[in-house]
């Protein structure tokens, strides 16, 4: 008998209003120790209202979030910026900071946040660069750096903060696709080591052979949920399916 | 001729003491016009209704007033009402720098808006508070981007400050004019004069131009 496992992030539904459009519709879900769960779905179904909406970069008009036992007040400041220093964020654009080479890109929040030395946020970020394979780039400003390599320096960044969780926002669209694989393997890595993480992507191959569960949003709802066994096969008859074989005959399109 | 270039130099020591009081003027306005501006730009871009409409009410009234007159209304007016009885130096350096406040706001504001919104994000993802993230994230950014128009605004007012001399204020323009209607010499006092705007100007914009080499982003494009 298996004990049921406690989730660490609850979000119940959360809904968002932008611009007069219904974004979010009352999504919910909820996410274990070491899972990694994978949200699909054209773009424009809100995967990133909700991922931004998570950890209240866009704050929701309506639901609530969990993080272990402790639900998010987002109005006491303090506690929020506690929160988010438990969330790990990595965006498309990467979003580093284009003043600071990449190793101060790492160690600033460890000194401005966490309070760190200036040595030990060194050391620190130092070890975070050369765990996602930058150990010789430590020094190069975001200007130098290729896509696949800022993407990484952004991976670093955010595992400095020794996140519970990391929510990922199609970290790979933004990129070339030769460059598509470094960033993917150290997402692997991650996800081997037991990293708890939400991620956007249409990455299907990735999807298919690391997620722990899919969830198919359209229209800003969750339609549809289950392990990649379930949705992503062609007798699932799922809308899943559906969506990602059209991506798939893109791709065989060279599109 | 030769009568000109004894008048200029007999009284060349004299204006440069007025040149030294020009250069104080312009760096305090400067300075002064540096510290609020920057508030001004982040109150502008990030603050409440409040704050926005009180900075765009400030930059509003400065820019729509000469300087000439803003020097009259404070140092005859305005400074006396609220009690402070100050020089005609140290009122020619408030006055420019609350002038020139209102236009350095405008070059902030202009540089905070054309950093990419996704740093901000991204430092917010990262637990820094927004004062935290425009302070480590946005301001170094933003200022290194105003180094063009800030080197422009500096030539603006040091040649506004030529304007202090009818508070009384004893720099270049007021020397000038003191030895010119002395000496008759008025020609060759006011080249003079002017010649000392003119290499003020190029020390201060090629000493910008430097800053700007030094910290610039490698690997940006200039």
């Amino acid at each position: 008998m298996t004990k049921p496992k406690k989730p660490i992030l609850r979000v119940e539904n959360i809904c968002k209003i932008l611009g007069g459009k219904e974004i979010l519709k009352s999504v919910s879900l909820s996410l274990n120790k070491g899972e990694l769960k994978v949200l699909i779905g054209p773009s424009g179904a809100g995967k990133s209202t909700l991922l931004q909406c998570i950890n209240f970069l866009i704050p929701p008009d309506k639901g609530r979030v969990w993080l272990e036992e402790t639900e998010i007040q987002n109005r006491k400041k303090r506690d929020l910026y506690a929160f988010r220093q438990q969330v790990g964020m990595i965006f498309q654009d990467f979003n580093l900071f284009d003043h600071l080479n990449a190793l101060e890109n790492v160690a600033i929040a460890l000194r401005k946040v966490k309070k760190m030395s200036r040595q030990a946020a060194r050391d620190h970020a130092v070890a975070e660069l050369e765990r996602v394979g930058l150990g010789d780039k430590i020094t190069l400003y975001p200007a130098e750096l290729s896509g696949g390599q800022k993407q990484r320096v952004s991976i670093a960044r955010a595992l400095a903060m020794e996140p519970k969780i990391m929510l990922l926002d199609e970290p790979t669209s933004a990129l070339d696709p030769e460059l598509i694989g470094e960033v993917l393997s150290v997402i692997r890595d991650l996800a081997q080591g037991g990293m708890t993480m939400i991620l956007a992507t249409h990455q299907i191959g990735f999807t298919r052979s690391l997620a722990d569960e899919v969830l198919f949003m359209e229209n800003g709802r969750i339609i549809e949920q289950g392990s990649p066994k379930d949705l992503l096969s062609p007798d699932a008859c799922s809308r899943s399916w559906d969506f990602c074989s059209r991506l798939n005959e893109l791709h065989e399109e060279g599109v | 001729m030769l009568d000109a270039l004894t008048a200029i130099f007999e009284a060349l020591p004299y204006l440069l003491k007025g040149a030294i009081a020009t250069s104080g003027i312009v760096i305090g306005a400067m300075g002064l016009g540096l510290v609020m501006g920057v508030h001004m730009a982040v109150g502008q871009v990030y603050g409440n209704r409040a704050v926005r409409w009180f900075v765009g009410l400030y930059v509003w009234f400065f820019r729509g007033v000469p300087v000439l007159v803003l020097l009259f209304l404070f140092y005859f007016g305005l400074f006396a009402i609220v009690g402070l009885n100050l020089s005609a130096f140290t009122a020619s350096i408030l006055v420019l720098g609350m002038t020139t406040a209102a236009y350095q706001s405008q070059i902030f504001r202009g540089a905070i808006l054309s950093l990419p919104k996704g740093q901000l994000q991204a430092a917010r993802a990262l637990g820094m508070s927004d004062i935290k993230a425009i302070i480590s994230i946005i301001l170094p950014q933003a200022l290194r981007f105003s180094i063009p128009g800030w080197s422009n605004e500096y030539s603006i007012i040091l040649k506004d400050s030529a304007l202090a001399f009818v508070l009384g204020t004893s720099e270049i323009m007021a020397r000038s004019h003191f030895v010119a209607s002395r000496t008759y010499h008025h020609l060759p006092l006011y080249i003079t004069a002017g010649c000392l705007y003119f290499l003020l100007t190029w020390i201060g914009v090629r000493a910008l131009l430097k800053l700007e080499a030094k910290v610039r982003i490698p690997g940006y494009s200039q």
